[in-house]
């Protein structure tokens, strides 16, 4: 997928003026945000599962060598196949060789944000095969060729009439007039488009939730069932699942459950959880003949460890974004790749680098409100900062920032120049506003006057009133 | 691809500035996979009797479960019966080919044609047995093999759950800990289902049956007689 975000700024200019996106984001709040708030308002352990969660994840990371090579060795014993792959373009090829050994010519696929990250359906295109998306949202926003826009609701950012049309315009097996005003109209569709595809297909491919590193099970969770479809009805189903998946036991991966649906979604649970074990066994009636479970690094390797360590505990569970106040106004294409929200801030700097996702860790607020609702107890806003002293070490931060701040540095190191100048500065700003008691406009702060009226200030510093009042006069 | 495998671990460990886990390492942490131990369990799911059983009716009907109490396997096929005339749903059933399910008397309703086998594209209803039912969210624990199919929980409008009240267990723990007893190791899919499935994809409107189910019906055997306990 194309990378836009070194044009983050134009971006969310754009996102900004669209009126329909911001209609479509509103609805997050009474959907994934009040419903979260219900469901743990319900577990008073709620808080407890986050930290042995927490605990879980950081215990795997210590240990991860020896976690994933346990975890490999269960999926061989179970008869499937494990391929590591350093990068995007390894696991691709690993992939496309898999689906031609396999005669492919049509992938039904479940929601992978992996999948994204490698683009592997542009490749497989490239070569000639089809890949279909199948979870609903997923599938909308392939028709419509466009990258998804939220980590767990990747059409989020749609109206349904924006669905309707792209149905009217794909679907020409249905008449031309039939009424697709209702959601209900639109699902239905859908589920009978893909259902045909389910069995098409060659070969099976799904993202992972967690891999359990006890059993060699690969742990896939939907709501709508698509993911089970698609490692059920194919012959071949392929795992593509990031090094950091991986949980000891059965009882911890039940831990990270009872975090996970809450947080996203606001449900007890996801309607499927399913624990995959390598491939069809005797007897069985259904099940695919090979299981391969693909293994990708791409850069989180280096990440551990170091001041960023923390995001590898992320199990996209999407409760940042859907709590951010700047994902709620811009949407997430505005990110320009794969992970936009607040974990997007912190993991798109660390996988495609500083230089093209430099403007992400700036797109916060710090309000913290990310952090507060994380059930990983990732630290975001921390590492948001981290990113900008490396872009301020990098050069990478503009001119006139780094100006601003040397100025600001300048001044706040010698205190007595400090209050001489806010003391001339606030005065000027008091005399010159004592009329209408705001500014419209005012010189080098244009884009923060552009949307709002600066109020005009009383005369005196802040300082100045405080000594003022220690003496005792007002 | 031995290289990449190398690579990747090399890198953890370069990461975490140290080699390979000494010997006593990994000895502890094979420990800690061998004797797992249950993290916090929530206490809603500690209950045991009559009140485990509300609960797990209570939170199955939360995600649009619909649940029938029977006796004894000679209710199931007036339950599965009536719930069928009841939604005006064919009277056409895809058995699993389950030992369980084989003790059910369908003949006394004739109404119902029972047909064993795989879950296949236009079947209408299914029937199933269940490994395990979890009280704590209402949560069904089921297991592929040759007793049950996998696509008999996907592919049908209406999927059917026959369970017994004895298969209750409070929380998703205690379902580990009956799989563990069982001693046959990780069916090939343990897949934990919670309510019919469903699309909040569309400007985020609850739609039921996106690609499986559009009804998840559980027939409880037992629940009605020993309530006392
Ligand atoms: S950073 Fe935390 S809140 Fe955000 S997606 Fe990851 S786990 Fe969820």
């Amino acid at each position: 997928m194309q990378i836009t975000t070194p044009s983050f700024k134009d971006n969310a200019r754009r996102a900004l003026g669209d009126s329909d996106l911001r209609r479509a984001l509103d609805n997050m709040k009474t959907g994934f945000v009040g419903k979260r708030l219900l469901a743990v308002e319900r577990l008073p352990e709620f808080d407890a599962l986050r930290d042995d969660a927490r605990d879980i994840k950081e215990h795997v990371l210590e240990n991860l060598d020896a976690y994933l090579e346990r975890f490999e060795a269960r999926v061989k014993e179970q008869g499937g196949q494990v391929h590591w792959c350093r990068d995007a373009d390894e696991a691709r090829r690993v992939m496309l060789e898999i689906c031609r050994d396999a005669g492919a010519r049509t992938v039904t696929k479940s929601k992978s944000m992996i999948g994204e990250e490698i683009a592997i359906n542009e490749h497989l295109e490239a070569n000639g095969i089809e890949p279909v998306e199948t979870d609903l949202g997923e599938y909308i926003i392939q028709l419509r060729r466009e990258p998804p826009s939220h980590i767990i609701a990747p059409a989020i950012h749609l109206s349904k009439e924006q669905v309707a049309d792209a149905f009217r315009q794909k679907h020409g097996q249905f008449p031309g007039d039939r009424p697709l005003d209702e959601p209900r109209a639109l699902v239905d569709e859908a589920r009978a488009v893909l259902r045909q595809r389910y069995f098409d297909a060659d070969v099976g491919i799904t993202g992972a939730n967690m891999l359990v590193a006890e059993t060699g099970s690969v742990v896939i969770v939907t709501n709508e069932g698509n993911a089970d479809l698609t490692m059920t009805l194919p012959p071949v189903h392929i795992v593509l699942a990031s090094i950091e998946k991986v949980v000891p036991t059965l009882e911890d991966a039940a831990t990270i459950l009872r975090v996970l649906a809450r947080s996203a979604t606001g449900q007890e649970m996801s309607v499927y959880t399913t624990f995959c074990t390598g491939p069809r066994r005797s007897g069985d009636a259904d099940g695919p003949e090979a299981f391969h479970v693909v293994l990708l690094d791409n850069g989180r390797s280096a990440l551990l460890g170091g001041e960023f360590h923390d995001i590898l505990r992320c199990i996209r569970c999407g409760a940042c974004l859907n709590h951010c106040p700047v994902y709620s106004a811009i949407g997430g294409h505005a990110y320009g790749w794969v992970y936009p929200g607040p974990m997007g801030a912190v993991l798109t700097p660390g996988l495609i680098g500083l230089e093209q996702a430099a403007d992400l860790p700036n797109a916060t607020t710090f309000c913290g409100k990310c952090e507060e609702v994380c059930p990983m107890r990732i630290p975001l806003p921390k590492m948001m900062r981290y990113w900008r002293d490396r872009e301020f070490e990098a050069r990478l931060t503009p001119t006139l920032s780094r100006l601003g701040l040397a100025a600001w540095t300048f001044l706040a190191l010698r205190p007595a120049l400090y209050r001489v100048a806010t003391g001339l500065v606030i005065g000027i700003l008091g005399a010159l506003g004592r009329n209408r008691g705001r500014f419209r406009r005012l010189p080098l702060a244009g884009g923060w006057t552009a949307a709002r009226d600066l109020p005009a200030p009383q005369g005196r510093t802040f300082m100045r009133l405080w000594a003022q009042r220690r003496r005792g006069r007002p | 691809m031995s290289g990449a495998r190398d690579t990747i671990l090399g890198s953890i460990r370069k990461s975490l500035k140290r080699g390979p886990l000494s010997a006593e390492q990994a000895a502890r942490l094979e420990h800690r996979l061998k004797t797992p131990r249950a993290n916090v369990i929530p206490a809603r799911a500690r209950v045991s009797g009559r009140r485990r059983t509300d609960l797990f009716v209570d939170e199955a009907e939360r995600v649009s479960t619909t649940v029938a109490r029977v006796a004894d396997a000679a209710g199931v096929p007036g339950a599965i019966a009536s719930y069928l005339a009841e939604h005006n749903l064919p009277a056409t059933l895809k058995v699993a080919p389950d030992p369980a399910l084989k003790t059910i008397p369908w003949s006394e309703k004739p109404v119902l044609s029972v047909v064993e086998g795989r879950g296949e594209d236009g079947d209408a209803v299914s029937v199933t047995g269940a490994f395990a039912g979890v009280a704590e969210t209402g949560t069904l624990v089921l297991l592929s093999g040759p007793e049950h199919p996998s696509t008999l929980n996907l592919l049908p409008e209406t999927h059917i759950v026959v369970l017994r009240r004895d298969h209750l267990v409070g929380s998703y723990e205690d379902a580990w800990a009956l799989l563990r007893v069982m001693g046959r190791g990780m069916p090939r899919t343990v897949t934990m289902v919670t309510g019919p499935s469903r699309t909040a994809d569309i400007e985020q409107t609850l739609q039921l049956g996106a690609h499986g189910p559009r009804r998840l019906h559980i027939v409880l055997i037992g629940g009605a007689e020993d309530d006392a306990e």
